[in-house]
């Protein structure tokens, strides 16, 4: 035993003495019995029943009880009847014997109680595929609607509040400035430390500007603007949205003749697929300050040169294919943001889950769409 | 508030037929058929899971019928196509249980969403039509109040403005007293016969409140778990001096009489 065996005169907390006669049991329950105190081990009993045929209890010394006192007696029960002992129970107090027979007047559902299920590795593999093409038709049957949602914004049929687009792309654009700066000025200031410590190296700190230039252009003004909004503007569409679903707001549209993707969707897509550009092209700008601040502030190139450098470096494609990213990454996040929130689950806890998976997937696809760009590009030689 | 009811012999608001609600492989409930008439309350009841809810999201078209139909009027429902579903739904007004008020807007702007979608008034009549809707649940005043603002009993009142917006000729409470306060359940419940005969709408009442299925209902269905579906229909003050079905009855009398296990 682990521990000294408890002493009858130890008041409190509750503790078990035993007394045998004639092949019966008394369990003594004494002291204060409550789930705080914790509650003794039932191999202490368990040791004690060879040759007991009946179990009986005396809770004279027995000072107050709560459900740890019910949780012992129930186990002790148990035991008896998987043993098949006789357990008197006429000597516990009036209360405790009540909620015995309350916790034992439903029978245990054994098919109720969740099991972890130990599944073959086919079996797995075999749900997780279903699983993946169930979720792959829902995403494409939501890009086809989203699809026929702008064939009607096109022509003028669809049905939505116009002040929600407003209230969207603000939300979408200037709001998220402040944000956008800090993160597209640092974005600038690391690209021109790091290319300072090498073109130091043969004396090409002017060429940092180049440096600065092509990579905000081309490429980091786009996809630091695009995990922004991710984080930002997608994470919100998914709460939204999930908890319009979770509150049925959008069963009430749907019930009262509004098509949710019309409503609810086109307006949240529309404002930041256009708004991602106009984002991009101010990350940019302020990309190159950041990289101008440091090769004018710290590597001595004075503000013409850099000026003038940074000019010959940009070209209009470079713009452009920086736009174009953004506007692919606009509206992956858009689509991502709204495809979860509409399909969450019922409850607050399925909220989570699709913010979460919305800024897992926009994030993962801009990548991926950003590899096959460069791919294209290359091939293109743009 | 005149509405375009039906003249003549109409035919029933709305008829079940071979009604079988199943997500995937599980059914809910098989082979229901009723009718709903003109003018009546009626109740669908059952215990918790016994789909209930799920059959009123069947009938305003939120889930597909794995087998069987609806009919609104002489209309198939169930086959109609997206556009002919939505008119039918213009004549139908829906309360959900927590109200479901469209959160981004005020009271009024809730209620005149649906009469700006549907009807010809200009932004100031469309108003003046939001704030008589919002006094007949008693909720004048508080046009310009988002959901949020107000209580959760004044939330449904508001709900069931909305429903009301288009003049509906059904009407669906899903789990209307749910959530409220003893009075406030009464109120609503005085306000449902008060709907039904003043603007002689057809109701229809998911529900397991057994003291307003007896004091507001004219027609109901029990739905039953065990057997998947229908075990008792008609007038349910009826039901509780005549059914002999043990589960009816335990349920009608709020467990009083206790039904023998099956």
């Amino acid at each position: 035993m682990a521990k000294p065996a408890p002493t009858p005169e130890a008041a409190s907390p509750g503790s078990l003495s035993f007394q045998e006669s004639d092949s019966t049991l008394v369990i003594g329950l004494s002291g204060r019995w409550s789930v705080e105190s914790g509650l003794p081990p039932l191999s202490e009993v368990e040791q004690r029943l060879g040759g007991i045929r009946r179990i009986a209890f005396d809770t004279s010394s027995l000072e107050s009880w709560d459900s740890g006192l019910l949780a012992f007696l129930t186990k002790i029960v148990e035991l008896a009847r998987a043993r098949g002992l006789e357990v008197d129970l006429s000597r516990l107090p009036a209360g405790v014997r009540r909620l015995l027979d309350l916790a034992q007047a439903v029978p245990e559902r054994k098919d109720a109680l969740r099991k972890d299920i130990d599944r073959p590795l086919l079996e797995d593999v075999g749900i997780a595929t279903i699983k993946t093409v169930e979720e792959t038709r829902t995403t494409l049957a939501f890009l086809g609607e989203l699809v026929l949602a702008f064939g009607r914004f096109f022509t003028f049929r669809a049905r939505y509040r116009a002040w929600d687009l407003w209230l969207f792309i603000q939300e979408a654009g200037p709001k998220a400035l402040p944000i956008v700066t800090l993160i597209s000025f640092l974005s600038g200031v690391i690209l021109a430390f790091v290319g300072a410590v090498q073109l130091r190296m043969f004396g090409g700190q002017i060429y940092i500007a180049d440096l600065v230039a092509i990579g905000m252009t081309r490429e980091m003004g786009a996809l630091m603007t695009a995990v922004i909004m991710a984080g930002r503007t997608g994470a919100s569409f998914a709460a939204q949205l999930g908890t319009m679903k979770v509150t049925q707001e959008i069963d009430a549209f749907k019930a009262m003749g509004f098509e949710p993707m019309d409503f609810l969707v086109l307006p949240r897509v529309t404002a930041l697929t256009a708004m991602m550009p106009l984002l991009t092209l101010y990350a940019d700008l302020v990309g190159m300050l950041g990289g101008a601040f440091i090769g004018i502030g710290m590597l001595d190139i004075t503000f013409p040169s850099y000026y003038v450098e940074t000019t010959k470096a940009i070209t209009i494609t470079y713009v452009m294919v920086g736009l174009f990213k953004s506007v692919v990454y606009g509206s992956i996040i858009a689509f991502f943001g709204c495809l979860r929130g509409i399909n969450t689950g019922n409850s607050s806890s399925a909220v989570g889950d699709a913010t979460t998976s919305a800024v897992v997937s926009s994030i993962v696809f801009c990548v991926v769409a950003n590899g096959v760009m460069a791919v294209l590009s290359y091939v293109l030689n743009i | 508030m005149e509405h375009n009811g039906k003249n003549g012999a109409a035919p029933p608001p709305i008829t079940v037929r071979d009604l079988t609600m199943a997500f995937g492989d599980f059914v809910v409930m098989r082979d229901l058929n009723f009718t709903v008439e003109q003018g009546d309350i009626f109740i669908i009841m059952g215990g918790s899971g016994s789909g209930k809810s799920t059959l009123l999201r069947h009938l305003i078209g939120l889930e597909e019928p794995a087998k069987g139909e609806i009919f609104y009027g002489e209309e198939n429902f169930t086959r109609a196509d997206e556009e002919e579903r939505r008119r039918i739904l213009r004549r139908v007004g829906v309360l959900f249980q927590s109200g479901a008020l469209w959160s981004s807007m005020t009271l009024a702007e809730n209620i005149g969403l649906l009469l700006e979608a549907h009807t010809r008034l200009d932004p100031a009549e469309i108003r003046e039509v939001a704030s008589l809707k919002l006094s007949l649940v008693g909720l004048k005043g508080f046009e310009d109040y988002y959901p949020s603002e107000i209580s959760g009993g004044m939330q449904k009142r508001a709900g069931l403005a909305r429903a009301m917006a288009l003049d509906p000729i059904v009407l669906f409470f899903d789990e209307p007293s749910a959530g409220l306060d003893p009075i406030s359940a009464h109120r609503l419940d005085e306000l449902i016969v008060e709907l039904r005969d003043s603007l002689g709408a057809t109701i229809i009442v998911v529900t397991h409140e057994v003291a307003s299925i007896l004091a507001i209902g004219t027609n109901s269905i029990f739905l039953d778990t065990d057997t998947r579906t229908i075990i008792a229909r008609g007038n349910p003050r009826e039901l509780l001096a005549r059914s002999d079905d043990p589960e009816v009855r335990a349920f009608l009398t709020r467990g009083q009489e206790p039904m023998e296990k099956r």
